[in-house]
């Protein structure tokens, strides 16, 4: 009953207050509730997906927005997840429920191996070298067909639930588990030790981090994170093709990132929550079938204009504002902090608000 | 076999070395990291099919009219595109994978999805030493010479090339010596766009075009610039010889090499960059201002 209580105290003190946390709220309930109220099995199809690629994004916005290791190879994780829980259990026999960890450990150890490689490396020279690894990889992967099935990929996979809702469950679940702890980890010492990363190497340095430790640290998570989101989409997909490895997802997850907003975790699964779903539903217009990538294409050049920032950093400054004293958010329609009591003055002149930013 | 390398590594090496200077032209003045780049070589490559063989233009005249079309194109989305994003960096990067995606869907939409051949421009070959080379061949390296030493000549001989490397040296103090530092990177973008074009018109002969062939010679590409390090014209031509050899002697000497070609191209990458992370002629470059 205490922790009923405690439960209900903190949902209302630090949730409701603040209408985006509300709504990620909302949103999970939804996800969470939607197949009691309608299970139409297309609708169930698109959205398991949509919930491995969030799975996917989040993990690339740890390593990309955070650290600022702008990794243009990130389907190398994914793809060793999605080989790797596909060969085991396919050579070995091993149910799917214990490869999909073997395929997160094995992306983890990728990670680790690539955060290795790309120690010295930063900026542009990291993204264009990182473009390299899932290629040389596909290209290993080619050159044994006996053993990785070549252009066809590992097919004939189990799924992990016979059922569609089953499989939407475990998606939705994995996502919303995996999401909330790359964000918790991203919120905490941890997580403002990479703003530190990305922000300034050098004076992160000087100031006592061990900055190698931490990105090899950042890389293996989020690659464990990224293998697990592959190993579930072989397991869903019952093939774990050439496809994972290909540059187009690795330029699909830069994409997504960006135009969810950069260091927010939320913010790209936003974006594949609104991208990958509104794609599909074009997709299955026969006039839009080949113009489906355009369109695509085309709403992320015409939204980049509006909001150079991406969406979702665009939408909490819509409904959010920052107290000015004590830097907490606070919903947009309030006069006053709800911590601190300062007041929330809407009609700052710019160049007052300018210069309190300093 | 050595011939059919040596020959076959010059001439991919060619190709490569006009997409790559290119590229580092565009990075050096701009730091536009510009996955369009070899978007632009596939749409010459189209705009010069569609001409000669739809038109029925020669090719004296398609040639020069499609790098000049595609050359303007690029100065329309560099304006139209990038520019109102340009101060943000992960913005423009994603506009610039938007803008090769939007140019591969148009291509697929109109000419769809199957390979077109572009009739030889030369026929008849040379034997060299034993080895035939056909004249479509020669006709690319002697046109990849001929644009890289022009290109070299407009960079390193006239005031305009003098503006641009200024601008790539240092952007900012080249805009306070009074240059127009936006107009300089207009020019370097056009110049670049040429070149890329240029590469696309003389490779369509040889090689099939279809609206995906963009992508092998952009993962080229940027192994050629990170090997040669970014912005360093001469690491790119050297970066690209290497990487053209590299890869004919894969494909030659390796069983299973046409697969393994771009795996062992960028492994070498990998491993120049772990010696030297700056790439073979790169200066580190200091924290941006």
């Amino acid at each position: 009953m205490y922790w009923l209580r405690r439960a209900w105290a903190e949902l209302r003190n630090e949730v409701f207050v603040l209408p985006s946390r509300s709504l990620v709220i909302a949103w999970a309930l939804a996800l969470v509730a939607l197949p009691v109220v309608y299970d139409d099995p297309y609708v169930m199809r698109i959205l398991t997906m949509t919930c491995i690629f969030a799975t996917f994004a989040a993990s690339w916005d740890l390593l990309a927005g955070y650290t600022g290791q702008v990794n243009f190879g990130h389907a190398l994780f994914f793809g060793a997840g999605a080989y790797t829980s596909a060969l085991s259990s396919l050579k070995l026999g091993v149910s799917p429920w214990a490869t999909i960890w073997a395929g997160t450990a094995v992306a983890g150890l990728f990670g680790v191996l690539s955060g290795y490689l790309c120690l010295r490396l930063r900026g542009s020279y990291l993204s264009l070298a990182t473009l390299a690894f899932p290629l040389i990889a596909l290209g290993i992967l080619f050159a044994f067909p006996d053993f990785s099935g070549g252009e066809l990929g590992v097919s004939g996979l189990r799924r992990l639930m016979p059922s569609a809702t089953g499989n939407y469950y475990v998606a939705v679940i994995s996502m919303l588990v995996v999401v909330f702890a790359l964000w918790t980890l991203a919120d905490s010492k941890f997580g403002i030790v990479l703003h530190a990363i990305r922000d300034d190497e050098v004076a992160a340095r000087a100031s006592g981090i061990n900055t190698p430790r931490y990105k090899l640290g950042v890389f293996a998570v989020s690659a464990a994170a990224a293998g697990f989101a592959g190993a579930l989409f072989a397991h869903y997909l019952r093939v774990a093709g050439p496809s994972t490895l290909e540059v187009a997802l690795s330029f699909q997850v830069v994409i997504w990132g960006i135009f969810g907003g950069l260091a927010t975790i939320y913010g790209p699964v936003a974006a594949v929550f609104i991208l990958y779903p509104l794609t599909e539903w074009l997709g299955s217009f026969a006039a839009f079938g080949q113009l489906r990538l355009l369109v695509f294409a085309v709403i992320v050049l015409l939204v980049l204009l509006f909001m150079p920032r991406g969406l979702a950093p665009w939408l909490r400054d819509r409904i959010e504002t920052q107290c000015p004293r004590c830097k907490q958010r606070n919903a947009s329609w309030r006069r006053a902090c709800r911590l601190c009591g300062a007041g929330l003055e809407a009609e700052v002149s710019r160049a007052q608000r300018l210069v309190g930013h300093q | 076999m050595l011939q059919d390398i040596l020959v076959t590594g010059l001439v991919n090496g060619g190709v490569y070395a006009l997409l790559a200077v290119g590229f580092s032209l565009v990075f050096g003045v701009a730091r536009i990291v510009n996955i369009a780049h070899t978007a632009f070589y596939m749409l010459a490559a189209y705009c010069f099919y569609a001409l000669l063989t739809r038109l029925g233009l020669g090719f004296a005249l398609a040639a020069p009219v499609s790098v000049v079309a595609v050359t303007l194109l690029a100065l329309l989305c560099y304006r139209l595109v990038i520019e109102p994003v340009r101060s943000h960096e992960a913005a423009v990067l994603i506009a610039t994978i938007a803008l090769a995606l939007v140019f591969q869907e148009l291509m697929l939409l109109s000419f769809g999805g199957h390979y077109l051949g572009v009739p030889s421009t030369l026929e008849g070959g040379l034997r060299v030493l034993g080895v035939g080379i056909p004249y479509q061949r020669m006709l690319i390296l002697a046109v990849a010479a001929a644009t890289l030493a022009a290109s070299w000549f407009l960079l390193y001989r006239t005031r305009l090339g003098l503006a641009i490397r200024a601008t790539a040296n240092d952007l900012e103090v080249a805009n306070l010596m009074g240059m127009n530092v936006h107009r300089v990177a207009m020019a370097t973008i056009a110049v670049s766009a040429a070149l890329a074009a240029v590469a696309g018109v003389v490779v369509a002969p040889v090689f099939v075009v279809d609206p995906f062939m963009w992508l092998a010679p952009l993962v080229t590409m940027l192994a050629i610039v990170v090997l040669g390090g970014l912005g360093s014209l001469k690491g790119s031509v050297i970066g690209a010889l290497v990487i053209g050899y590299v890869e004919a002697i894969t494909v030659f000497a390796l069983p299973a090499g046409a697969y393994l070609k771009g795996a062992v191209a960028l492994a070498i990458m990998v491993a120049v960059l772990l010696a030297r992370p700056e790439g073979l002629f790169g200066v580190a470059f200091e924290e941006e201002r």
